[in-house]
């Protein structure tokens, strides 16, 4: 196989993927929450149980008027969806599918690249933020930032254990090191990445930034149409992307029966698994407070990742 | 030329560029946002080169986590949406000492290695770089471990009167018929290690 035409597939898969899976995980979203809170939920679009809902929603979006807020700083507020969505586009590059090298872009560093990637959503937030002029953006936007700053780091250090654990940084080798009783010795660190990447997502119940009910969507309430769209999209796909992460990680990946053939099959079974439990959180649990969730951070998240790191050398020296 | 000269122009004069747009623009938000982009123009400089782990790492701790800190502080206290020209200051002199750094450190650099081959490098993997400090630099990485251990320590004294700080010394008292209350305000907590690690992911 040429090299443009390797290329052109791997770029054509990570962009079906891109646009696909995200739109699966929010009709997922609509139906299941449906279903948690007994009520019927989106029924009538495409005939058969509302399946068409998402891409009306789509067509509804693009129809909107594209409305600037008065004295915002234009193309900063442009910039800002885009800058949003962009590095969970990187992340997914990298994300191991199967084994024998199903994965967009197998690189030496792969973690370290996702970890430094996803920490410039930051940026977006606070461009948003900003840009609006709005006083409900900039709260919500300093909130967000000051959220996604402090559980950066439980991020980082849960992800530096399973790395240590395994001896690499590249994303497939990690889950090529992986064996099944991971599970119980790096838990911890699971648990601590994924409640730390569901912060990082701003994902209920970590939801203080957004926060419909008193910041009418924080950063997100001046946008309106296709933007708006596109910081929705970037929600879903943060989904995918940290439901994505947790498996290669903690999970094992493509890790199951018969991993040689349907090792693509575990992967995504893994990934809709956590993306229903994502969905499951954001109906079970109430918003936390912002006091609580920078001490849920600084108290819990950080010591219980340092006290891990330590139980990993412990182990990998004992071995 | 290869493909490579010309992505080190490319990004070379992006981030001059953008650098320069940091020190003119009169939005002072904005001069944070191409503080980003010169920074990230750097990254894409060190990945170049081949050095892709200190690459990310720019991308991490600077783009990630400095410039956010640099915008976050210039949020809270005042940042206009448009021009504020009132904080604009004469150019001449900075532009005379920019002008002058920039200038000196060319002619030395281009004095200093100017056309000398150097060999091609491998790449900068995270193997080799791990090996470097952790075998070679392992002293000088110690030190400065202990250097922003300390810096942390500090920090989190500073900012909180109720672990470390002395009491207030009596100042003045406004009100003689007050309850005097010698000790600290505030009920002391266990002062152990909680929150040892600020927002610095270096």
């Amino acid at each position: 196989m040429p090299l443009w035409l390797d290329l052109l597939i791997r770029v054509a898969a990570v962009m079906v993927g891109f646009l696909v899976l995200p739109l699966v995980v929010g009709q997922a979203e609509h139906k299941v929450m449906a279903h948690m809170q007994g009520r019927v939920g989106p029924m009538y679009a495409g005939g058969f149980h509302g399946w068409a809902q998402l891409i009306a929603d789509g067509v509804k979006f693009v129809q909107k008027e594209d409305i600037h807020p008065d004295g915002s700083d234009r193309t900063v507020f442009r910039l800002a969806p885009i800058v949003a969505l962009f590095p969970y586009l990187v992340v997914i590059l990298t994300i191991p599918l199967g084994p024998n090298g199903l994965v967009a872009q197998n690189l030496d560093i792969g973690l370290f690249l996702v970890l430094a990637v996803l920490g410039i959503g930051v940026v977006a937030v606070l461009m948003s933020a900003w840009a609006s002029a709005n006083k409900y953006s900039l709260l919500g936007g300093l909130r967000g930032a000051a959220q996604l700053l402090g559980y950066e780091l439980p991020l980082v250090l849960a992800a530096a254990s399973v790395a240590m654990a395994a001896g690499t940084l590249s994303l497939p080798g990690i889950v090529e090191a992986w064996r099944p009783w991971w599970l119980i010795w790096q838990a911890p660190a699971g648990l601590v990445f994924f409640i730390a990447g569901l912060a990082e997502i701003r994902r209920p119940p970590f939801d203080m930034p957004i926060a419909d009910s008193e910041l009418v969507f924080g950063y997100m309430t001046e946008y309106t149409g296709l933007r708006f769209a596109f910081f929705l999209l970037a929600e879903y796909v943060g989904i995918i992307v940290i439901a994505g992460l947790t498996t290669v990680l903690f999970l094992g990946g493509w890790h199951g029966p018969d991993a040689e053939h349907l090792g693509w099959l575990w992967t995504l079974l893994k990934v809709g698994a956590l993306s229903f439990v994502i969905i499951w959180f954001r109906v079970t649990f109430p918003r936390m407070r912002e006091d609580q969730l920078q001490r849920l951070c600084w108290l819990i998240l950080v010591p219980l990742a340092l006290a891990q790191l330590v139980l990993t050398v412990a182990v990998k020296s004992l071995l | 030329m290869t493909v490579a000269d010309i992505l080190m122009i490319a990004l070379g004069a992006l981030a001059v560029g953008s650098g320069a747009l940091v020190v003119t623009s009169t939005h002072l938000v904005r001069s944070g946002l191409y503080l980003v982009v010169s920074l990230g123009a750097i990254a894409g400089l060190y990945l170049v080169l081949g050095a892709e782990l200190v690459a990310w790492v720019q991308v991490l701790v600077y783009v990630g986590a400095v410039v956010v800190l640099l915008l976050f502080a210039v949020m809270l206290t005042r940042a206009p949406v448009g021009p504020s020209t009132d904080l604009d200051r004469p150019i001449g002199p900075s532009a005379l000492i920019g002008a002058g750094i920039g200038l000196g450190l060319a002619a030395l650099f281009v004095d200093a290695f100017h056309w000398i081959e150097y060999p091609q490098r491998d790449p900068g993997t995270a193997e080799r770089l791990g090996e470097q400090i952790f075998g070679t630099w392992v002293l000088p990485f110690e030190v400065l471990s202990i250097l922003l251990l300390s810096a942390l320590v500090g920090a989190i004294v500073l900012s909180r009167p109720d672990i470390g700080a002395r009491p207030a010394p009596p100042v003045e008292e406004p009100e003689p018929d007050e309850p005097e209350d010698p000790e600290g305000p505030e009920e002391p907590e266990a002062p152990q290690d909680e929150e040892k690690d600020a927002e610095v992911p270096a």
